[in-house]
């Protein structure tokens, strides 16, 4: 199977899409001359009325997506996390709540690919990771792809949804690769990932380890140097946070009855929090330890590398984590 | 004046419309019928009445918190609209969205935004759809002169001329936001003097003048569906009533006088437009009178439906969430 960059497959799932569907079209910051990679070539094959280079005006132009929305076309919109907060009113006032405040009138098939860059000394204005703000806030599909498949997968079925989705995509895994099946090998002949299905990366029976986008690799690394010591853990990806497929974690948990989740989120009211909360609730009599959350520090992104290591979730915090659960 | 009979009787018609709409609102309001705000549009009738008799049905709106006189403007269906304020199941959101969100998606009103300013974004991007689509649709944006110092606004008004949309910003200048003036928080003299620093027309119109406002828009259209881009309109008008029903803080006589309520009271745009209709000869006062009449009947028998639509069913409340479901959480 062909090895793909992980941005590589953004680029390719906006080109299939746009392909597919002329009501398709992408506006964001730089987005002709592809500063951020992802939007590589689309200038060239759709011209100008179909990629929108914008001023920085984040307000007005994701407010001018979901009205464009509204009325019958299906924009994707390139941003970074830390920009949204300039377009909160319209995220939140009009994308989340306009569909049941109108009574389910408004439909509104619009994609938001909002890029986490952490990690890398961009301190505290440049490093959000800020999906569980919009968990918190009914009426947006969240979704955390951690490999080249996923991404690709979801952000295809994102721009079919008709409601409004929020892709949040880890800027640690900008450049690694995996595996993409080419379409010619695939049954139906293009690559779908559904929303509400969790991947279960692995398969173990000591500890269930529940990782968000990025953290997923963590996790697949800390699951390697354990099972050298003969610790089986399993590993399940969400994929899509909203919505959350509780089941394939609640299952996971009854069978190994220990839990670790991994989150680059802050810690509080973090994705970790919602999914440990709810295996408190739904599956507190598999437990036989503690829940135990590796999320970021509740502290801002520090610019100096000294610090800013200190502050996400790595492969030894999650190591800790699991033997933690296991004591 | 080059407007037919039709339409005129028509603006008419909207106008009473609004205002029996609004002074029943008030009425039952008080009554302790329905709760929650309600910001009454008295006075302001001729803005949105001659605006929308400028557009097409396929046309959207989008509008603000004041939230009643625009829709009913455009056509939107009187029992509808006064269910929606009494929570029924009828109600044009089903009882979900109430005074402040009226919308009817299929005769173009894309909803009223309680967040001021946030509807202008909104449909500066149905006129994008307008452009990429190669439709020949426009869309209108109500917002006030407290919008109007808002970013939403400033940044929308940027895109839509550099881009050349099919838009028109109307600021429907009632002079005050709440009860701060807008000679206290605007830093030109009129709204519509901002549209130069966007490369686009703005017109200072009298928005007690449903005639006024009409024209104004009308040539606005005609820029906007033949790709000439957006325009910005000042309707200049005048809330009669207070700010929102259920808000007895704001006290009338506190940042206003009772001497400029009652003048411009005299410049009731109902008026207005009678005394011209029935002065030129295009109508007699008795077909105005009939008007008025009618339309009041016809809010009274939207209040009846209201009283008897079905609240919602309790089993709603997770309805209308999503347009592809998902379980709920």
């Amino acid at each position: 199977m062909p090895q793909t960059i992980f941005v590589e497959a953004i680029n390719q799932a906006i080109i299939e899409e746009m392909r597919r569907d002329e009501a398709v079209f992408i506006m964001g910051e730089d987005i002709r001359r592809a500063v951020y990679g992802a939007t590589a070539n689309l200038h060239t094959e759709f011209g100008d009325n179909r990629v929108l280079d914008t001023p920085l005006s984040e307000n007005g132009f994701f407010g001018a997506a979901i009205g464009a929305s509204l009325v019958g076309m299906r924009p994707i919109v390139e941003t970074l996390t830390s920009f949204m907060w300039v377009a909160m009113d319209q995220l939140i006032s009009q994308a989340a709540k306009m569909r049941y405040m109108f009574g389910g009138q408004a439909t509104l098939p619009v994609v938001f690919r909002a890029t986490m860059f952490y990690g890398g000394g961009s301190a505290a204005h440049h490093s959000d990771r800020s999906y569980p703000m919009f968990m918190n806030m009914p009426g947006l599909k969240i979704i955390v792809p951690s490999s080249p498949h996923d991404m690709k997968g979801l952000l295809k079925t994102a721009v079919r949804d008709n409601d409004p989705c929020i892709i949040f995509e880890d800027g640690t895994l900008m450049g690694a690769r995996g595996e993409v099946p080419d379409n010619s090998e695939l049954p139906g002949g293009e690559l779908l990932v559904p929303f509400g299905k969790a991947n279960v990366v692995r398969q173990g029976a000591d500890c269930t380890v529940v990782a968000i986008a990025g953290a997923v690799g963590h996790a697949v690394a800390a699951a390697d140097e354990l099972a050298s010591e003969g610790i089986s853990v399993e590993i399940i990806d969400p994929r899509t946070l909203v919505p959350l497929d509780k089941r394939t974690i609640l299952e996971s948990v009854e069978k190994t009855g220990r839990l670790v989740v991994v989150d680059p989120a802050h810690r509080v009211c973090s994705a970790a929090s919602e999914i440990a909360s709810i295996v408190a609730e739904e599956g507190f009599w598999s437990l036989q330890a503690p829940v135990v959350k590796v999320a970021s520090e509740q502290v801002h992104i520090p610019y100096t590398p000294a610090l800013e290591k200190l502050v996400y979730p790595n492969k030894d915090k999650v190591v800790a984590g699991i033997r933690k659960t296991l004591e | 004046m080059d407007i037919n009979k039709d339409r005129l009787m028509l603006m008419l018609r909207r106008m009473w419309t609004i205002r029996h709409f609004e002074l029943k609102v008030i009425e039952v309001h008080s009554a302790g019928e329905f709760t929650g705000a309600a910001h009454p549009y008295i006075g302001e009738e001729a803005v949105a009445v001659g605006a929308c008799a400028a557009l097409n049905d396929t046309d959207y709106i989008a509008g603000n918190h004041r939230s009643h006189g625009h829709p009913l403007a455009k056509g939107g269906d009187v029992k509808r609209a006064m269910a929606e304020l009494y929570g029924r199941k009828d109600g044009y959101c089903k009882g979900k969205g109430g005074s402040m969100h009226l919308a009817d998606f299929s005769i173009g009103i894309l909803g009223e935004s309680g967040i001021v300013a946030s509807s202008v974004p909104v449909a500066t991007g149905a006129a994008l759809a307008a452009k990429i689509g190669g439709k020949d649709f426009v869309s209108l944006v109500f917002f006030g002169d407290g919008a109007s110092n808002q970013g939403a606004c400033h940044e929308s008004m940027n895109l839509a001329a550099l881009w050349k949309l099919p838009v028109i910003f109307l600021c429907e200048n009632n002079q005050f936001a709440v009860t701060t003036s807008y000679k206290d928080s605007v830093a030109v003299e009129h709204v519509s003097d901002r549209a130069s620093a966007y490369n686009m027309p703005g017109v200072l119109v009298d928005g007690q003048d449903a005639i006024a406002m009409y024209e104004a828009t009308t040539e606005a259209v005609r820029r906007a569906r033949s790709g000439e881009g957006p325009s910005l309109i000042e309707g200049l008008t005048y809330r009669f009533e207070e700010h929102s029903l259920g808000l007895g803080r704001v006290r009338r006589g506190e940042y206003r006088t009772g001497d400029e309520i009652e003048q411009w009271r005299k410049r009731d745009p109902i008026v207005i437009h009678t005394d011209r209709l029935v002065a030129q000869g295009i109508a007699t006062l008795e077909e105005c009178e009939a008007v008025r009449d009618e339309t009041m009947a016809e809010v009274d028998e939207a209040v009846e439906f209201a009283r008897n639509s079905p609240f919602p069913d309790e089993s709603e409340l997770f309805e209308d969430m999503w347009a592809t479901p998902i379980p709920q959480a």
